[in-house]
């Protein structure tokens, strides 16, 4: 598998009236073709920042990429490219999904013409074929009677089939990351369902890689082959499906698990919720930025920000729990399993 | 389409008879009559027969019907203060003197204003921005009479480049027309700053950017268009403020327009003369709106009704 996306000490930070807020404090991550690569994280924890940074959608006035950052897509850097040459890439190579399929779609255009604008903008076509791959596209994401709806504008349109005319455009020039933002936060949930089978099987048809951003760790176990688990700005723990799922190393990632309401449902226990609030993005870091919320808060916890430490093949944590000279510490019940501390 | 065409005239026409009764009772119940004031000293004898001679003696309620009678014959009645002269010809001999004025400035106005809004969004906190900004709102602050005033004075008395007052050759037309279009110049940029600002936040706008777009095709495909329908229904209430707005350009510039005739008609209790011409401002009024509408509908998809498949 070739390496497509490379993500190295990602920073990115938001001048606001309030002050400097550093969203994402140094991300690195790569991505593979046909890989299936979720980053996930409660609101506020950078999530959506670094996917927006990979396409460079972020507001230029206000979000600043640091410029030790790079990211570079197929050898190419996103952060030093021009303008013009950021838009031959964007709907091109990499495309973006968002999560308000509502409010995603010019209102006053059909649908037809949002999806063909994305052909002509990248591939000298004549009208009529690129009118033609449109409607193919969305007989790809099983539009019915896509000919007719090719006519209709986005409020004639319900929000499932809107979030597939998204994913239609996205796909128009077959691109080779597909960004998935919330894909289906905004939609009932057996529409949800529908969707995310349709986005895993034209995965599937096409291999094209994707990132999928989301708070919800069902679509993730259920789409997802790696996992990066993100908190105030850093990516604390990664690894596989199965690691994070089986075998997840960090305190926080223990309390994403524990607050699946699934796992309480079946022990008849109550749910558990993680107290405190995420640390104010504003300050700089001091520490482990968890530390205040965790339950197995150390002293060197507070002093010096733990390193991601390899826990396993292609399984990294960054928790001083994995520190060698770190005490055993058992996750919470129903949890994984494994032992902690020592190698 | 047109059945919905059909019901609003309908209700246009309800407004309008709303609005000539209201006009009729309010105008009938200022004190005084047209004679009086016309002619001081009237002697109570010929006063009450150019009354009864008029019809001005009957109760309230029988002049009312009499002239929605006429009305409904077409007929906006004659002058009292200038015999022999109909309404409809004072509206067809002035008004075309109005609407050259008043319409050049409001094309120019909503012209300039809107490209000034789009400009100053674009340049937003940049200083375009400000230099625009600055002169929208000093625009909208400084009256029209002072503006008028200053002008006159600059481009009259101390370099006579323009006819102070009068009407006839385009060089007459700039001063007024310059001072009518400042207001609504002012407003648009305004509006249109905010609208531009508020549709480039759109979700949509970034779905565009992450399609590849170009900046160019972004502003003209898809800010633009969604920017400009809030202007629309704006701009079409303006049209039908081109004679209502320039009573005062008109008084300080002496054109002989609509404006002029509205004001001393009032002045002269000439009933039908004010009756008519509130007609032809509401008319114009309401078919501006309806116009608006249909406008509306043509541009934004999402007002056409759904059995225009």
């Amino acid at each position: 598998m070739e390496e497509l996306l490379s993500v190295q000490n990602l920073r990115v930070s938001f001048h606001t009236y309030a002050g400097v807020v550093h969203a994402v404090r140094g991300v690195s991550f790569s991505m593979h073709e046909g890989e299936v690569l979720a980053i996930v994280g409660e609101s506020g924890c950078g999530k959506t920042v670094t996917s927006k940074a990979v396409m460079r959608l972020l507001d230029r006035t206000s979000a600043k990429i640091d410029p030790a950052s790079s990211i570079a897509l197929d050898g190419r850097d996103m952060v030093r490219l021009s303008k013009r040459e950021l838009n031959r890439l964007r709907g091109k190579e990499i495309s973006m999904i968002f999560q308000d399929s509502m409010t995603s779609l010019n209102p006053t255009m059909t649908v037809g013409r949002q999806i063909m604008e994305n052909i002509l903008t990248h591939e000298k076509v004549t009208k009529q074929e690129a009118r033609r791959r449109a409607r193919e596209l969305l007989e790809l994401v099983e539009i019915p009677d896509p000919g007719a709806r090719l006519e209709n504008y986005p409020h004639q349109m319900s929000g499932g089939m809107r979030q597939r005319v998204m994913i239609a455009i996205a796909l128009a020039c077959k691109p080779k990351i597909l960004i998935a933002d919330e894909p289906t936060t905004a939609l009932d949930v057996t529409i949800q369902a529908q969707l995310l089978d349709l986005l895993k099987q034209i995965q599937k048809k096409t291999g094209m890689s994707v990132l999928l951003v989301t708070h919800d760790l069902g679509i993730v176990a259920n789409f997802a082959q790696r996992v990066q688990v993100m908190y105030a700005g850093v990516i604390v723990e990664r690894g596989s499906v199965r690691d994070i799922f089986k075998a997840p190393r960090h305190p926080y990632t223990w309390a994403l698990l524990s607050s699946v309401p699934g796992r309480a449902l079946e022990s008849k226990s109550e749910l558990y919720a993680l107290r405190g609030t995420p640390p104010d993005l504003r300050l700089p870091l001091e520490g482990c930025p968890f530390a205040d919320r965790c339950e197995y808060c150390m002293n060197i916890c507070r002093r010096e920000s733990p390193a991601e430490m390899p826990v396993g093949e292609g399984h990294w944590s960054a928790c001083w729990l994995c520190h060698e000279m770190a005490p055993a510490v058992e996750p919470p019940t129903g949890i994984g399993g494994g032992s902690h501390g020592g190698t | 389409m047109w059945k919905y065409i059909l019901k609003r005239v309908g209700y246009m026409a309800l407004t309008l008879f709303t609005v000539v009764s209201i006009t009729f009772l309010l105008i009938h119940s200022i004190p005084g009559d047209p004679f009086t004031s016309m002619v001081e000293d009237l002697p109570e004898e010929s006063r009450q027969i150019y009354l009864e001679k008029y019809g001005y003696d009957q109760p309230l309620g029988v002049q009312y019907l009499k002239y929605l009678k006429q009305l409904l014959q077409g007929d906006l009645g004659a002058s009292l203060r200038y015999p022999g002269r109909k309404v409809a010809e004072i509206v067809g001999e002035y008004a075309p003197v109005s609407a050259s004025i008043g319409g050049t400035a409001l094309v120019l106005g909503v012209a300039l204003g809107l490209a000034l809004g789009i400009l100053a969004a674009l340049y937003r906190d940049r200083w375009p921005d400000r230099v625009i900004m600055v002169v929208a709102l000093l625009g909208t602050a400084i009256p029209t009479f002072v503006i008028a005033a200053v002008l006159q004075y600059a481009l009259t008395v101390t370099w006579p480049l323009f006819p102070t007052t009068g009407y006839g050759t385009w060089k007459h037309m700039v001063l007024p027309v310059i001072c009518m279009c400042v207001s609504p110049l002012a407003t648009y940029a305004r509006y249109m700053r905010s609208s531009v600002l508020d549709t480039a936040n759109q979700d949509y706008i970034l779905t565009a950017e992450a399609k590849g777009v170009s900046q160019f095709r972004i502003v003209t495909r898809h800010i633009l268009r969604n920017a400009i329908l809030p202007c629309i229904t704006m701009i079409c209430v303006s049209v039908a403020g081109i004679f209502s707005g320039s009573f005062i350009i008109e008084k300080i510039f002496a054109i002989p327009g609509l404006g002029k005739y509205f004001i001393s008609a009032i002045n002269d209790r000439d009933y039908s003369v004010v009756l008519g011409l509130n007609i032809v401002f509401t008319g114009l009024y309401i078919v501006s709106m309806l116009v608006s509408d249909i406008l509306l509908m043509l541009v934004d998809p999402r007002l056409r009704l759904s059995n225009d498949k």
